[in-house]
Formats: C-alpha cells, structure tokens, sequence
C-alpha cells in the first residue's frame, strides 16, 4: 500500500498549521490566502492564514491520494463523507462525544468530527470501508458478527474502528480492558455485551500475545 | 424429477447469526445521511431559543441574498401545509393546531421557525445566523405539576388550566377494597423525561419528480406507510403519488414511530424548489425537537390485607404532554393506566390521567411507551406494601400473581393476558441468583456497615400492538410471500425493521416452512413503492403480528405449490416437505425450483390455478399477547460517593417462543441497558425557564460500555395463544423490566437508614446527600 511518505505529496512545513494558529488566523479577519496547506509552497510561506475560502489539500485515505478543495472549516467527517464519499463514519453527536465518526489518522483512533480535514494531511488515514480487503472481512469484523455486537448498525464503524485500534495497542485485553478502553463510544442499542466479547475474541485471533 | 428428499433441519429457534451485519460491519449500509442526488439541495432549520415567545417580526432579507442559498421559508409561506398530526383520540382531548413552522407563537424551545435550503449544508447553517427575528419572551412553565397550579403561565393561552385531558377508569370497586383494606401505602413516584437519543438523528430526503409528478420521500422512519398517507395529507397530494423509503434506520426506540415537521416540510420545499433537498437533525436539534419519552408524576395507592393479599389500587397519573401533541402523545398513558395493576390478581382499579401542557418539546412513544412507568410504579409499590408488612418482597409478590390456571386473565383495567406462569420466571430468577444466599450476604453486609441491596420487579407488558380496535390507525400487518421463477424468495413485509434483526427471523420463518435456504430467503421493507400497504415496527408487534401475516402468506403458498407439484407430479396424493413436492404413493418428488419455473412458464396450469406463485396476507391479531418475567438486581451504594456498583444483573424473560435466541438476548440486553439508563443516569432536564440544559451527548448521560454490566439472562417460554407462532415479542421487555429491579434494589440497600423511595435515575449525588442525610430526602 502505498503511503504519504513515500509519495510526492508536499510535507507539512514545519510552521503548518495548528489547530491554536488556525483559530487566531480566522479570529483575525482571515481572507489570506497562504499557510502550509496549500498547494503551492510560494503561497505556503505567505503566512500562517487559511480561509475562509476553499484550500487545495491532498488527503491519504486507505492508501490512496485524494487531491480536494475544502475550506478550512470542514472537518475531516465531512471530507470523507461529503467529498470522498466514504459514508462508514458516522456524524451523531459532532462534539467529539459518542465516537460514531472514529478513524484511524497515524494508526490512532480520532474522532474524525473534531478533527479538520487540512489538519490531517500528510497523514496515513484509515477508514471502515479501508477495513474489509475485497470480500474478506477484518477480524474484527468477523468478531462483531459472531458476538451479535450490532443491531442498528449506526455507532457500528465506528467501534469497529476503535476496536481494531484498541487491540493494536493492547494485543491481549480482558473484558474490562475493552469496557475502558472503548468508553469514547457510544451504542444506545445497548450491545455493549457482545461488544466486549466480540473485541476479546478478535484480539485472540488476531494474535495477541498470550494468545 | 428425484426420488429422495433431504429434510432440513428446522432453523426456526436456532441462533443464526443476522442476515442484516455484513453491511453493517463493512459500513457499506445506506442511511438517509448517506443519500446523495444529483442538484441536491441541503435545508437548515432556524428554531426558537425561547419556551414561550410571540413572535413580532422575521426578517430573511439578508438570508436569502447569501451567496449560495436557494431560498428561505417562514411560517407564513407555510400556511397551507396541514398540521402536524395526532393519530389519538380521548374525550374531551385538546389538541392545539400543530404548523409546520411557528407563525405568531413559539411554544418550546426547538420550536421551528423558519428554514433556509441552500447549496451546501455549511451555507445553509451560516445563513441561519443572518435571519433576524424579534421575540417577545413570555412567561413559561415547564414542571407539569407547576403547570397545573392556578396562577400558572398558560402554555396555550386558549386553556389557561393547562390541561390537555382528562380520562379515568374505574374498575372492580376501589372504593369498597379500600374500605376493607388493613393497611394502605402512599407514594408520588416520578418517571422522568428521558431522550430517546437514537444514535441516528431524524433526516429526510425529499425529491420532487416534476415530469412524473411524484414526490420520493426518504425518511428515517419506523412507519413508512402511515407517513406516506399523513404527509400526502398534509402537502395535498395524492397518496399514490408520494413514495416513502426508510432506507437503513440508525433506531428508533420510538422516536421515530411519528410524523414531523420536518418531513411534511422538506416535501413541500422539494416541490416548490423543483430540486430534491437534504435536511438532517443535528445532535442539539434531536434532543430539542425530536420527542422525549416518559414524563410522568404519579400518585399510587395501594391497598392490602395484613396477609400481604393486595385489594386494590388508586393511580392518578400526571403526564407532561409538552406544548403539542405529537402522532401518538395522549395514548402513551393510557397503556400506562391499562398495565397498572401490572401482573397482579386484584381487580379493583380507580385510575385516572391528566394530560398537562408544558412549554417542552411533546412526550411520545420511547421504548416500552407508558409501560414501563406503570411497571416502575406498581413494582415500588408492592416494594413499599412489603417493608411495610415487613414480608420479603418475593413471598409477596408469589401471593400475588394470579396462577397459570387462571388464563386468560381478565383485569380490572380491561385487559385480557393471553397465558402465563408468573411465578416461573420469579422463582428461576432466584435460582440463579442464589436469593436466600444473597439476603445471607447482605445480612453480613450490614452488620459491616455496607449498604448491599436486592432488587425484584416481576413485569408484564402489552405487546404485538394489536387489535386494529386498540391502534388509531389499525394493528394489522401485511406479508408478500414470493417464490421467484428461479426459486428464491422473497418477502415484503409492511413491518418495517430498524436494528431488530427481523429480516433474519422472518427469514428463518420462510426457510422452515418452504424448506429453502436461509441464504435464499431476501425480505423487503421499508419502500412503499415495492411493500403492500402495511403499519410498521413499534410496540413489540414486528415478529408477532408482522411473522404472523408471513407465516399465514406461507400456507396459502404451501397450497398453491402442492397444486402445482401435483400436476408435475401427475398425482392426486402429493406432501410439501424438505423444499420438494413429494407423491406419497411413489416417493417421486419435484424440488420448489422446478414447480417455481413451470408455474411462472405456465404452459400447463394446475385446476383452478393461477400462473405464479405468490401469496399475500393481512392478519388481524385477536388480541395483544402478554410476555412477562423477572429481573433481580443486587447492588451496593458507596457511602463515600453515592455511586451505585451493579454486583449483578439476572433477567429471566418470557416472550413466549423464541425463534431466535441471538436475537432476543440483544434485545433484553440492549432493553435493560435503556432501563439502566433511565434508572440510574439519564434525564432530561428543562430549567424553570424552559430551556433544555441537557441539549448535547455532553450532557446527557446515555450509558457507556463501562456502565453496562454482565447480564445473566434465561427465559421461560409460555407460548401465546392469540397468534400461530407463538411468540409475545421482546423489544421493550428489558427496558420495562429492568428500573425498578434497580431502584428497588437501591432502596433495600438504604433501607437500613429508613429510605422508602426515590426518584430516578439514582445519581451518585443525589444517593451521596441523601446518606449524608441519614436518609431523610
């Protein structure tokens, strides 16, 4: 799979923008064009602006590049709903609350409503749909299914997502492990039974350590 | 033709795993959300920040002229589109007019008020905060009770009293029970609004066909038929040129067993853009706009012989309507004053309701609607008439349970329970969970100075809604069943599932009886472009009512493949067994596949035949079946905190037969972790002014993955007479079941410091103050 590094996708300057630096540029009136993000480094270097109008980003989703135009304010949620139409995150509570909207940006689950979609370039994305590998379901997926971990299917990616980051990160969890470790999302179906039980047995498939 | 015939095994009660996951676990499922059309438009809606205002004056001027928006509506242009209907009637019932959006009045904060469509959705909110409109605030009220006292702000200022209606019931001769009674208790018991917060907020895609003169309706609905007859009612359209489509719903739990605003309204703009337009509710509009469930103050009294024998009982129900009656708004209570006496022999019933206007958002239907207050109510009381006759809570329920001779039960409130063995799923109950042990345990527990307590609610429910001469808009159901050219199946069913499972276990159905593959079984719904009329999935009623109209589609089918397979077969003496019409005689047999290709080639047709094979049913339940069961809850208070630990969880649930294991475990899981909720950590909290303080996931405490402890679940199956299946139903079990398993569970742990009840939901500060206290509230 290819990835951002190894591609020809402009890296942030070190001065990219910061979510601090990107609030106080539209405080300021905004209007300017410049900032990192751009696409074109002679602009880049203008100052540390964007917006309000749209920005040319390039986004790295499931392994492939992405070249968009957003304005600043659009949250990567959207980029990928609206603009790539990858549909599988969800919006249910845009406040970074339930975790419906959970992707993977560097590996780590992030709550893809809070996160601004020209703060995600240059970064390795992975959504639901970059889960499955053609008719084959993700082991975490397989899991879900054979615990009964989803009824409405809503808040559904989205745990899949974070579970899958979970389990990279604690290889051989417990059922208490997976009630924490997964306390940022929300299922109001109330599955969280099959839940814990699905990410325990995809843990063990995955290979955790004890496993 | 073969000579032998592989009989399936039966799939029906197995576990099967849901036909429905894979596109849900890939993503790839469509909500309304994820619908796109080419020129789509996106609407915004401006709503009230005030609970009563009259409205002096909108300007949309510099709105309209935003770069991007296509148009922006008041109430004013939206005269003519009917009003938000109330399917309910009682006596004497006022029902405000209901527009679309707020003319001169706002009554609630969320109150729509006018609606910008723009070409994105992010113009479309921006152009929201360049409408000016001029409120003059007025005073509000938003406790139902405060409501009620003289003096108090008019929520509509045509009925300065505040009362929506009134409605009583007298059963049996409360009067004389209590007379005679030797011991009475009193309690004002409070069920609190709660959110329904289904994960998916409401959303509609409206598209207008100019060439066609159809209109498509994409809704998040569980009632596509009845939306599509009540939203051509209220553009003025013919109902056969209005197609609503439920794609993929992200729940409902009642919430969206209505009909909006909203969806009237983005029908009327999508006609008047010419183009098809977008709206989806945010989070803070949901919990604004979107009807909340419960909302109930009630007064309770009961009366007993000092034998623990219960007399009879006095309910007076106050139900905090909000400021309009939303689809089905005054019914909800009367199913709480129907389940009253929950499952109990007494008969002897005074009950009435007052319905009360407030300026909130309506009460409507959430999961268990009016059933679990009543349950919340009755299983305190039968609580409180034990402490008070120091009998443990169990003996006193077994003394009171009608027995399984007694059935059907007829009861004071007018009821007829289909079957039952009451004291089964109490008595299995406290097998598992070791009860003598556990009053041992807490015996200990207290001499340690730790506040363990044990919790019983033995719950009925009134499910499969129903008789059509129960519903307002009848309790039927409606099922196509196919068998295509190729063999394959398909189903229409008028249910419309959202999260349930019923595609699985109306397939498993169709597999058993036409001996098919679960794989080649495909059920539709939710389209009413493709469905036969049909009334939807609320109130327990899906499989029960709508696997009934199935089950009945099939045998008609059976007949018509014997037909046919008899013909093929050249025999007058066939049976339809294992997916093959077999002739008795010879052992010959004709697999459905080929008797599907010859009666739709139809060169030769059976006697009496018609080409095809197809069959459709509308089925009339007789009556609504009754599940019941018993939930245990041991838990223990930290004094420290006031946070309540569930030690353990055992539910035994009755839902008559299962056809699904899998599926009806998710469904009390996902019931009792709503009933959780209500108990211990939700509510939904307006200020004396009438603003919704918890308007965000933030602030409102749906329950987490941390918060849901381990179920030990098990069943009794009593199966129901009132249908050929079986079965009762189990949506709203656990829900109903499971708060006063907790609060009952919370108070014997506090008893020792002299409480005898409280209100939910049981938060660590609430407990904390009242130990603080000693137990004085």
């Amino acid at each position: 799979m290819r990835s951002p590094k190894e591609s020809q996708v402009r890296k942030l300057p070190e001065s990219g923008v910061s979510r601090r630096g990107f609030l106080q540029g539209v405080s300021l009136g905004g209007g300017a064009l410049g900032a990192a993000v751009l696409e074109r480094p002679a602009e880049a270097a203008q100052s540390g602006v964007v917006g309000p109008g749209e920005v040319s980003i390039t986004l790295w989703v499931n392994g492939k590049e992405h070249e968009l135009r957003v304005e600043p304010r659009v949250t990567l949620l959207d980029a990928l709903r609206d603009r790539l139409g990858l549909t599988g995150a969800k919006r249910v509570c845009d406040r970074g609350t339930c975790g419906a909207c959970t992707v993977l940006v560097e590996g780590k689950a992030v709550y893809a409503c809070t996160t601004l979609a020209i703060d995600a370039q240059g970064k390795n994305i992975q959504t639901i749909e970059g889960m499955t590998r053609g008719s084959e379901l993700h082991p975490v997926m397989k899991a879900f299914v054979n615990n009964d971990a989803q009824q409405c299917g809503f808040c559904t990616p989205g745990f899949v997502v974070a579970a899958k980051a979970f389990i990279d990160e604690h290889p051989n969890p417990t059922e208490e492990d997976v009630m924490n470790g997964l306390g940022g999302n929300l299922c109001r179906c109330g599955t969280y039974i099959g839940i814990r039980k699905a990410v325990v047995e995809a843990a063990k498939a995955m290979g955790g350590r004890n496993a | 033709m073969a000579t032998t015939v592989t009989k399936t095994e039966p799939i029906v009660g197995k576990g099967v795993r849901r036909k429905e996951d894979p596109r849900l676990i890939t993503g790839t499922a469509t909500y309304v959300d994820d619908i796109e059309m080419p020129g789509m438009r996106y609407a915004a809606i401006l709503r009230s920040p005030h609970a009563a205002a009259k409205i002096l004056r909108i300007e949309t001027s510099a709105a309209a002229a935003h770069p991007g928006v296509v148009a922006v509506f008041t109430g004013d242009d939206t005269r003519d589109v009917g009003p938000v209907p109330c399917a309910a009637s009682l006596p004497g019932l006022r029902a405000p007019e209901h527009k679309v959006l707020a003319t001169d009045r706002v009554y609630y904060v969320g109150h729509p008020v006018a609606v910008v469509v723009a070409a994105d959705r992010y113009v479309a909110q921006d152009a929201l905060d360049l409408i000016e409109v001029e409120y003059e605030p007025q005073p509000a009220v938003a406790d139902p009770e405060k409501a009620l006292e003289p003096g108090a702000p008019a929520v509509h200022p045509e009925w300065p009293d505040n009362r929506a209606f009134t409605y009583q019931h007298e059963g049996g001769d409360a009067a004389k029970a209590f007379a005679e009674a030797d011991v009475v208790v009193k309690q004002r018991i409070v069920s609190q609004r709660l959110i329904p917060t289904a994960m998916e907020t409401r959303g509609v895609v409206a598209a207008w066909d100019a060439g066609m003169r159809t209109l498509t309706l994409h809704s998040s609905t569980q009632i596509p038929h009845l939306m599509r007859s009540l939203v051509a009612a209220m553009v003025g359209m013919p109902e056969n040129r209005l197609r609503v489509v439920t794609p993929e719903v992200g729940g409902g739990f009642g919430s969206k067993l209505n009909v909006y605003a909203e969806e009237a309204l983005l029908a009327w703009i999508s006609m008047r853009i010419g183009k098809p337009v977008k709206w989806i509710e945010s989070r803070r509009e949901n919990y604004q706009a979107t009807i909340h469930g419960r909302g109930h103050v009630d007064y309770y009294e009961l009366a007993a012989r000092k034998d623990g024998t219960i007399l009879g009982l006095k309910a007076k129900i106050i139900q905090d309507c909000g400021a309009y009656h939303q689809l089905l708004t005054p019914a909800i209570p009367t199913l709480s004053l129907l389940m009253a006496p929950g499952i109990y022999r007494f008969r002897n019933v005074s009950a009435e309701i007052i319905g009360v206007f407030t300026n909130c958002v309506p009460t409507d239907a959430y999961r268990g609607a009016g059933r679990p207050e009543a349950t919340h109510c009755i299983e305190r009381m039968v609580d409180l008439l034990a402490a008070e006759l120091k009998m443990d809570p169990a003996e006193i329920r077994l003394k009171n349970f009608p027995g399984p001779d007694e059935f059907p039960f007829e009861t004071g409130t007018g009821l007829s329970y289909d079957s039952g063995d009451y004291a089964a799923p109490l008595k299995k109950a406290m097998e598992i969970a070791g009860y003598e042990g556990l009053r041992e345990e807490q015996r200990r527990a207290r001499n340690e100075g730790r506040f363990l307590g044990i919790g019983i609610s033995t719950y009925g429910e009134i499910c499969a809604l129903g008789p059509s001469s129960a519903l307002p808009a009848g309790g039927w159901e409606s099922a196509t069943v196919r068998v295509e050219p190729s063999g394959k199946v398909t189903v229409a069913t008028g249910t419309s599932p959202h999260g349930q499972g019923e595609e699985t276990s109306f397939a498993q159905i169709v597999a058993d009886e036409l001996g098919v593959d679960l794989d080649d079984v495909e059920v539709i719904h939710g389209d009413t472009g493709i469905v036969q009329y049909g009334i939807g999935t609320f109130g327990s009623r899906t499989l029960a009512v709508g696997g009934t109209a199935i089950h009945y589609a099939c045998q008609d089918l059976k007949t018509k493949i014997k037909q046919w397979g008899a013909m093929l077969l050249e025999s007058d003496d066939v049976r339809f067994e294992g997916g093959a019409c077999v002739c008795n005689k010879t052992g010959k047999s004709v697999p459905l596949a080929e008797i599907a290709a010859a009666a739709y080639r139809a060169l030769k047709l059976p006697p009496g035949a018609e080409p095809g094979l197809v069959a459709t049913r509308f089925w009339e339940p007789s009556n609504f079946t009754f599940p019941f069961g018993a939930h245990i809850a041991v838990t223990e208070v930290d004094p420290e905190t006031g946070q309540v630990e569930i030690k353990r969880y055992v539910a035994v649930d009755d839902c008559g037969r299962i056809i699904n294991p899998l599926l009806v475990a998710g469904q009390i899981h996902g019931g009792v972790a709503q009933g959780l909720g209500q108990a211990l950590y939700e509510e939904a909290v307006y200020d004396e002014n009438g603003q919704l303080v918890t308007g965000e996931l933030m602030d409102y405490a749906v329950p987490k993955a941390t918060m849901v402890p381990h179920i030990e679940s098990s069943h009794t199956e009593t199966p129901s007479p009132v249908n050929p299946l079986g079965v009762k139903g189990v949506g709203e079990a656990g829900t109903i079941g499971c708060s006063p398993a907790v609060v009952n569970s919370v108070v014997d742990a506090l008893s020792p410091l002299g409480v005898k009840h409280i209100d939910m939901p049981l938060t660590p500060e609430k407990l904390w103050r009242l130990i603080a206290k000693g137990g004085q509230a």
